[in-house]
């Protein structure tokens, strides 16, 4: 079966470590991720702006390029491009106003009136493979593995775009259980990690990674596992400089839930991209017997 | 047409031509002038016709330069069109406006130390991220250009996808003045296809093998044997040359193969 797939301009540039055992493992797994035609940025972040309507244009015509293949279901991987996408269609399904707007400024293109149902690939493994299924075709099963799923905000925030229990998310946990990992639940797994306020204020990154690192270590996790490539940049950057103010902090490896999905699945390391990761996961991995000792990869990530 | 005339600018030519056949005059409007010009000419001629004297705007006369931007509007219609004066016929109560030159920004680089990372086109035009994909870019295409697509192949890190789409670009500048965003797409994509020409695109083997050969001077004595060769001798050489017939295949080969 295949599925119609937006990847987002990150998962081809800094993400490739998000995006390629997620495409290696769904095939696996029986499904084919089918890149739909002529995409174009997701808009980045959803304009909250009433009046704004200049930046839904990017999403919507994403979602225009789904409807003209036919296809009724588009499934993303970066959790943000995933909530713009998501949010952008909710728009146009609900707002007839602003749907007339969109539509007659895009004139060159076919009318949307929201047909398309935006899906995150965490979803996809939950409702359409299923928890039970996905654990029988796990090889390398991350026994003794102490992960701590951190959710960011855009998979769940706000409450009409979230895959899973605002208040009280489980996906990852059940996703990490059927890879045959220990979740370890923390309280700050949704707390926002600094998003693109790192932009403007470069400095405060350190001080959004604190409380989210110091709760996950606290808590017992050896890694954390993330769905989000700027999650992944501002918790490795603030881990860094926590690490050169407070010597002495352990680092903690960073995976996306797509590298640890690979390598249960036996695809072995390559598939993984470990190298792109910010800070190796390469001991943890050989001291749980996840990667054989003669493995080896120089991260590359910044 | 007398031998007078001909040295005389060609276009000013074409317009007397114009003129004594006596066409059907029509109305156009050049920047909200109305003039009366006769039906069939291009709006290059037509501007020249109406009595401007082109010093910009105009270069090639034949469609591949892009100095000859222009938009335009029909009455009655709301869509702003573009086109290329020197290609396009003018047709009645046209509004035509040329945009020969937009102060676009190009970066400044030292070709030589750029490699074929994503980041280096990102570091040089980091407001290629301002794009909202509005697509005023495609529209105001004169040559077909799926601008849009090619400026979101840049922002995916697909310098080869992004040389392949702007393939024909002429630089004419239009989508730049259209753009939301104050993108220079003309810019980022002249610096795509030269990164995809130096260090994509797989190097030719036999090309190496020719340059090659040529520096250590396989050809210099053909060449010195020519040089020597008198003026009526040259010209019956050339003419009896063999030439590669237009439907010559990959392993067409002269029949004199001293030179191969």
């Amino acid at each position: 079966m295949s599925l119609a797939y937006y990847p987002g301009c990150t998962l081809k540039t800094k993400a490739r470590n998000l995006e390629e055992p997620a495409i290696a493992s769904l095939e696996v797994l029986g499904l084919k991720l089918e890149e739909i035609p002529r995409w174009n940025c997701c808009g980045a972040v959803y304009s909250l702006a009433e009046d704004d309507l200049i930046h839904q244009v990017a999403p919507v015509r994403n979602l225009i390029r789904v409807k003209e293949l036919g296809k009724d279901k588009l499934a993303t991987l970066c959790a943000f491009c995933f909530n713009t996408l998501k949010r952008a269609n909710l728009l146009m399904k609900d707002n007839a106003e602003k749907r007339n707007t969109l539509n007659s400024f895009m004139d060159e293109e076919i009318d949307y009136g929201g047909e398309v149902k935006v899906v995150h690939i965490l979803e996809v493994l939950r409702d359409e493979i299923g928890w039970e299924a996905l654990a029988q075709k796990v090889k390398l099963p991350l026994r003794e593995l102490k992960v701590a799923p951190y959710y960011g905000c855009t998979l769940l925030r706000p409450r009409e775009v979230a895959i899973d229990s605002v208040d009280n998310p489980t996906i990852l946990r059940e996703f990490l259980k059927a890879l045959g990992a220990s979740p370890v639940d923390f309280p700050e797994s949704t707390r926002c990690c600094g998003s693109y306020q790192i932009i403007s204020s470069p400095d405060d990154i350190s001080e959004y990674a604190r409380p989210i690192l110091n709760s996950a270590l606290r808590h017992g996790a050896e890694a954390l596992v993330l769905t989000c490539p700027l999650c992944d940049y501002n918790l490795a950057r603030g881990q860094k400089e926590l690490i050169k103010k407070q010597s002495g902090l352990r680092e903690m490896p960073l995976f996306y839930f797509t590298q640890l999905l690979a390598l249960a699945l036996g695809l072995g390391p390559q598939v993984c991209h470990f190298e792109l990761n910010h800070g190796s996961p390469e001991s943890l991995l050989k001291e749980k017997n996840l990667l054989s000792q003669s493995e080896s990869f120089q991260p590359i990530g910044g | 047409m007398s031998v007078k005339e001909e040295n005389k600018n060609p276009a000013e030519a074409a317009v007397k031509e114009e003129k004594k056949t006596a066409a059907k005059l029509i109305p156009i409007y050049i920047m909200g002038k109305r003039y009366e010009v006769p039906e069939g000419l291009t709006i290059m001629k037509a501007m020249e016709y109406a009595g401007y004297v082109l010093i910009r705007g105009c270069g090639c006369r034949g469609g591949t330069c892009g100095a000859c931007g222009t938009v335009y509007r029909k009455p009655g219609d709301y869509k702003l069109q573009v086109a290329l004066a020197c290609q396009k016929t003018i047709e009645p109560d046209m509004y035509i406006a040329q945009i020969p030159f937009f102060p676009a920004n190009r970066a400044r680089y030292e070709f030589a130390g750029l490699t074929s990372a994503p980041e280096e086109v990102f570091k040089l035009y980091p407001e290629m991220f301002r794009c909202v994909a509005c697509n005023s870019c495609t529209k105001a295409c004169p040559q077909g250009i799926e601008v849009m697509d090619a400026v979101s192949a840049l922002k995916q890190g697909n310098i080869s996808e992004a040389a392949r789409l702007s393939f024909d670009c002429i630089q004419c500048g239009l989508c730049t003045s259209r753009c939301f965003g104050e993108l220079a797409q003309y810019h980022m994509f002249q610096l795509a296809r030269r990164i995809y020409g130096a260090r994509i695109v797989p190097r030719a083997e036999h090309l190496a093998g020719m340059v090659k050969a040529v520096n250590e001077g396989k050809y210099d004595r053909f060449l010195d044997e020519l040089k020597q060769v008198k003026e009526d001798e040259l010209k019956k050489l050339y003419q009896e040359r063999e030439a590669e017939p237009m439907t010559a295949g990959e392993d067409w080969k002269p029949k004199d193969t001293r030179y191969l």
